[in-house]
């Protein structure tokens, strides 16, 4: 009678499976499609191309070129501090630790500090800067967006170099690399791909993200002109917009959704090219 | 001169993983110029050994070594010795091939560039030579900035001895550097080989006796982390003088 379980089992997990990927599928497409629905009808030239107007939140005209810009500031301020500090932890965490413990301990906490709600990370940004005396600004949000970022970056660098086969760093020591010439000439050119994937995967979680920015980058109508100017964000120009009574500006709302869902689907989208590309060289 | 001294000796030499130790009180000495052979069952240290020879042993988790390596009479585990000088003075061999991450012109002219600038036209010049004398030239030649990771196994072993004679080394390790390719690619390895010593000094671990009866000049024999047995390989193969080196190369385990 073995076989019988062993085919229904087999059936069974089978079943599981598709059902997942079946929930999987859905659930993009059928967010896909409301945003698309509700939002495609009031995106317009002007909703990319202009800052709001007066009487924007009560259905005039403008756009939200503001939150558009100071998203991809943000973000890409987050993600440039996050990197200068992530991928060299990366490194030594593999390369010089040679105390295993201690990389552990880091690797902990990085976990943990993955795992802490951005909304904290929100508050922490907001009483450094009140202490310090800042106001909400462009360099507070791209600060708390790092420290955010940083984390994600750090341990997915860390996880693809892990996955380098140890006779790689080997070959380059035979050849009597000293460690620095092995992370950056050897090593960093073996998981290029691993790096452009978490790069963007970071990317993607900052620039998505509202509750961080919230407190500390603030909100404008302005487009920020300088660091220590407040930046509006499309997460939360979408959670303004939503909390308006009128229908018109809610549809804005899923407009801006749209425009930012499209800037990480771009993004996914070109750190997989990306990584097909520079994979040309590494050893599998 | 140079050519009466053992460019490599070790003395009452000690390695242990953690508390297990792998090597025990090996006094060993590896003559100039010839193909030495490390052989013995596995787990016998043999591996151990060779990792000592080039301080690859310090790359291991919790690993400690005892006692000296003398390289041309002086001992590589001073610590006045730059590792990285010790390490360019031996070529590697590892038992499957690791090409760099790069092309295979990249591969060979890396070492080059490391250790001293060079100009294009000497790199190119350079990279060019020690593919010749790895035999691996004339079959990729053409394709020199592709990625390494095309090439068959075999050729990838081949890239791997060019680009360690590249970093112009004195002494050729290899670790059973033919046991993950085929017939065909390891008698082009082991032909190489056999040309190569007359340069260089070469010491390879081998489980295969017949192996070492082709290429060894020099012979140590393993057993437990003990040397039991070394000497010339005419006199090791042919008047074993210890019990345990004759039950060895008669099959017996």
């Amino acid at each position: 009678m073995r076989w019988k379980w062993q085919y229904l089992e087999e059936k069974f997990m089978q079943g599981l499976m598709l059902l997942s990927f079946g929930l999987i599928l859905l659930s993009l497409l059928l967010i896909l499609f409301t945003i698309v629905s509700k939002g495609l009808p009031s995106l317009s030239w002007e909703m990319i191309s202009q800052t709001p107007k007066g009487g924007f939140y009560l259905g005039k005209e403008g756009g939200i070129l503001n939150a558009i810009i100071g998203s991809l500031y943000l973000a890409l301020g987050g993600t440039l501090i996050a990197l200068l500090f992530a991928f060299p932890l990366a490194l030594l965490l593999n390369i010089y630790l040679s105390q295993r413990l201690w990389a552990d301990i880091v690797r902990l906490s990085l976990d943990i500090l993955w795992g802490i709600p951005s909304i904290v990370y929100g508050a922490f940004g907001f009483t450094l800067m009140i202490f310090l005396g800042w106001r909400a600004s462009l360099l507070g949000g791209i600060l708390t967006l790092a420290l955010l970022e940083f984390p994600i970056m750090a341990r997915a660098m860390d996880e693809v170099i892990r996955r380098v086969p140890p006779d790689l760093p080997r070959a380059a020591y035979a050849l009597g690399s000293t460690n620095l010439e092995t992370a950056f000439l050897v090593l960093t050119r073996q998981i290029l791909p691993g790096i452009a994937t978490a790069i963007l995967l970071a990317f993607g979680r900052g620039i998505g993200d509202a509750a961080s920015v919230l407190f500390t980058a603030g909100y404008t109508d302005r487009i920020p002109n300088s660091l220590f100017s407040p930046a509006a964000s499309l997460p939360l120009a979408v959670f303004f917009q939503l909390g308006t009574p009128f229908p018109e500006v809610q549809q804005r709302a899923y407009s801006a959704a749209l425009i930012l869902t499209v800037i990480v689907l771009g993004v996914s989208l070109t750190s997989r090219w990306l990584s097909h590309v520079l994979d040309r060289y590494s050893i599998h | 001169m140079s050519g009466t001294l053992p460019h490599l000796e070790t003395q009452n030499l000690s390695a242990y993983y953690g508390t297990t130790q792998a090597l025990e009180d090996v006094s060993i000495v590896i003559p100039r110029h010839q193909i030495t052979m490390i052989i013995g069952p596995s787990g016998c240290g043999k591996t151990t050994l060779l990792k000592c020879l080039n301080r690859f042993i310090e790359l291991e988790e919790n690993a400690r070594v005892e006692g000296k390596v003398l390289l041309d009479g002086e001992n590589i585990y001073s610590p006045t010795v730059d590792v990285t000088e010790v390490r360019k003075k031996s070529g590697l061999l590892a038992q499957r091939p690791y090409p760099l991450p790069m092309s295979i012109f990249d591969n060979v002219a890396y070492g080059l560039r490391i250790h001293r600038l060079r100009s294009r036209h000497e790199l190119n010049q350079a990279v060019q030579q020690y593919l010749q004398v790895a035999g691996l030239w004339e079959e990729v030649k053409d394709r020199l900035h592709c990625p390494a990771s095309q090439l068959s196994i075999g050729q990838q072993q081949r890239l791997c001895l060019a680009r360690g004679l590249a970093v112009e080394p004195e002494i050729i390790l290899g670790d059973e550097p033919t046991s993950a390719l085929d017939p065909v690619s390891a008698q082009h390895i082991e032909r190489r080989l056999i040309e190569l010593k007359e340069r260089y000094t070469i010491v390879l671990v081998s489980h295969i006796l017949r192996q070492a009866r082709r290429l060894a000049d020099y012979v140590i024999f393993m057993y437990m982390g003990k040397v039991i047995e070394a000497g010339p390989a005419h006199q090791v193969f042919n008047y074993p003088q210890h019990e345990r080196t004759r039950a060895y190369l008669s099959g017996e385990f």
